[in-house]
């Protein structure tokens, strides 16, 4: 009476063959991957000691270390993010608490996300026109970092009010039946809910900009700088755009610098994308509903 | 403090007169009319719902009850397709008047809702949270004054005993029952006038309806309180007067007992024994 029939031991072979034919998909998403990864560790791996972390290149940056572009790209993240996040998440807030729901916000949440799509090359030179020609900033990493800014400033909003909006409406009503303003409950309820979500968008946005080298290329990023730099309108060196350089632009680099470099940079965007899960994952524990 | 507040203010000229005129009248309603959109849900509403007493509101789905609830601390006009015409006066005071602050009128008339709806805090932070919103902003309470507050709301609502050992407990881990509990507490420390309630009790299992039953007995009196009901056994055993309302109009208004026993509508007759609704 439960025995299979002919027609379930057809769908059951069905499903096992769409079930193997999607693992296999999913593994040839991860093989590059994990073939990236092994590559910079088993090339660039010897490249790193403590003398490469921390020593200026030398000999036409054939030898030597990286500080100043791993130094030069701490400040332009760090310059980039303290523009783009509280400029993002108060551009969220209005879109999505105090806007009116009409056609007119849905054209610029429509623009956002288009924005989002912009190629890069063409945010360089709008940082050039705007930052470093127009309001006189010359190349320099306030130049560069506001280009990142600008570049990353979508993933920041669209992360942050998908995450407002994650927050479920109950909460809110409570708040304004008991005679709250719509900026006391964002503030006191709200907000406290969402900052997992805005994390997020963060941790997005900081691998973005760690890796990014077009926008910074005519903006404010330097092939080779002697010394590092001591406020935001000087020129600095970068990771991304070193990379370029020695793996391109320089003849005679030893082979494991490229691949050490790149490690570099991986390695300093998965460590504070792990840091910042490490806390985003802290932050989901302490909220049930 | 604040009563005493409300107490000056209702002194002072026109609204004065009005209020000594209605002092045993918490709500008056006047022709009140409301639509959504070109739907009219609410006909002439002429009420006197009485001070201090607990008044149920009963009818079947969509003959306005609701509305009539949601009018009354203005939520309803959230939705931007909701018309109103006619006057609402609670203690005397128009809510639709120009100088009326949307905030005053929900901080004295506080709602309770068919869900619980705690904030994710914890229990504490939930009985605090309105009378901070409304509280000065320079100054902080005392950890003692603070307590007397938490623990007489919650002994009010009969939830102390219940959680006075674990008062940092997130309230989204609270049964049902304590959760609306807490919801009704918390609107306690900032003294409203009136407990709007919808349906409190639809979210609950028989032993929570009792209990929280139990707990608006014990607020009546001190608050004026109106609750919408599907259930008319607890209309009947938990309420002062009774209002029957039917497609938007009020069909009956009057005692409790005498209105189940001795209805003067053939509708409310026929509603009440369960032949419609």
């Amino acid at each position: 009476m439960f025995a299979a029939t002919h027609l379930n031991v057809q769908n059951m072979r069905r499903q096992s063959l769409v079930q193997i034919l999607f693992m296999l998909m999913t593994a040839i998403l991860i093989l590059p991957v994990l073939i990236i990864l092994a590559t910079l560790i088993y090339k660039g791996g010897p490249a790193i000691s403590f003398e490469f972390l921390f020593s200026d290149p030398r000999d036409g940056m054939t030898a030597g270390g990286i500080f100043p572009a791993l130094v030069g790209t701490v400040w332009l993240v760090a310059v980039a993010l303290l523009v783009s996040v509280p400029l993002g998440v108060a551009a969220a807030i209005y879109l999505s608490e105090f806007a009116p729901q009409n056609w007119f916000t849905r054209i610029i949440n429509l623009a956002i996300i288009n924005l989002a799509g912009v190629p890069s090359i063409v945010h360089a030179l709008f940082g050039v026109g705007a930052f470093v020609l127009f309001f006189g900033f010359g190349t320099s990493i306030l130049a560069a970092a506001l280009t990142l800014a600008i570049m990353t400033l979508p993933v920041v909003i669209v992360a942050t009010r998908e995450s407002l909006q994650a927050v479920p409406l109950a909460f809110r009503e409570a708040c304004w039946n008991m005679g709250a303003t719509r900026w006391q409950t964002i503030h006191r309820v709200v907000l406290p809910n969402a900052v997992s979500g805005i994390l997020t968008g963060v941790i997005l946005e900081v691998s973005r900009t760690t890796g990014e080298t077009a926008p910074i290329m005519f903006t404010g990023a330097a092939f080779f700088l002697p010394f590092l730099p001591e406020s935001v309108f000087d020129q600095t060196m970068a990771l991304s755009l070193h990379l370029f350089v020695v793996s391109t632009q320089v003849p005679g680099v030893p082979d494991e610098m490229p691949y050490g470099v790149a490690l570099v940079l991986i390695g300093m965007v998965l460590a504070m994308n792990s840091v910042s899960i490490a806390f985003r994952m802290y932050l989901r524990g302490k909220k049930k509903w | 403090m604040e009563q005493a507040q409300a107490i000056a203010e209702t002194g002072n000229g026109a609204a004065g007169a009005a209020s000594a005129q209605t002092a045993a009248h918490a709500i008056h309603t006047r022709d009140l009319n409301l639509w959504y959109g070109d739907f009219q849900a609410l006909y002439d509403i002429n009420l006197d719902i009485k001070q201090g007493i607990i008044t149920s509101l009963i009818g079947p789905s969509g003959c306005g009850k609701t509305t009539f609830l949601r009018s009354i601390n203005r939520i309803n006009e959230r939705l931007g397709y909701v018309r109103i015409q006619g006057a609402v006066e609670v203690y005397g005071h128009d809510i639709f008047a120009p100088g009326v602050e949307i905030a005053q009128v929900r901080k004295q008339i506080g709602m309770v809702f068919q869900r619980p709806n705690p904030l994710p805090i914890s229990i504490r932070d939930n009985v605090l949270f309105g009378f901070n919103l409304h509280g000065e902003v320079r100054r902080r309470l005392h950890r003692s004054e603070q307590d007397e507050i938490v623990e007489g709301a919650l002994r009010q609502v009969l939830l102390w005993d219940a959680v006075k050992d674990h008062l940092d407990r997130k309230a989204t881990e609270l049964s049902l029952e304590e959760q609306q509990k807490l919801c009704i507490a918390r609107l306690l420390p900032v003294k409203p006038r009136v407990l709007l309630m919808d349906e409190p009790c639809s979210a609950l299992d028989p032993k929570g309806t009792e209990a929280v039953e139990e707990l608006i007995w014990g607020l009546a009196g001190e608050y004026t309180i109106l609750i919408v009901t599907h259930n008319m056994a607890q209309a009947r055993r938990a309420s002062d007067e009774c209002i029957f309302m039917l497609m938007g109009k009020v069909v009956e208004h009057g005692d409790t007992a005498d209105t189940f026993v001795t209805p003067v509508h053939k509708e409310t007759a026929d509603y009440i024994e369960g032949r419609y609704g």
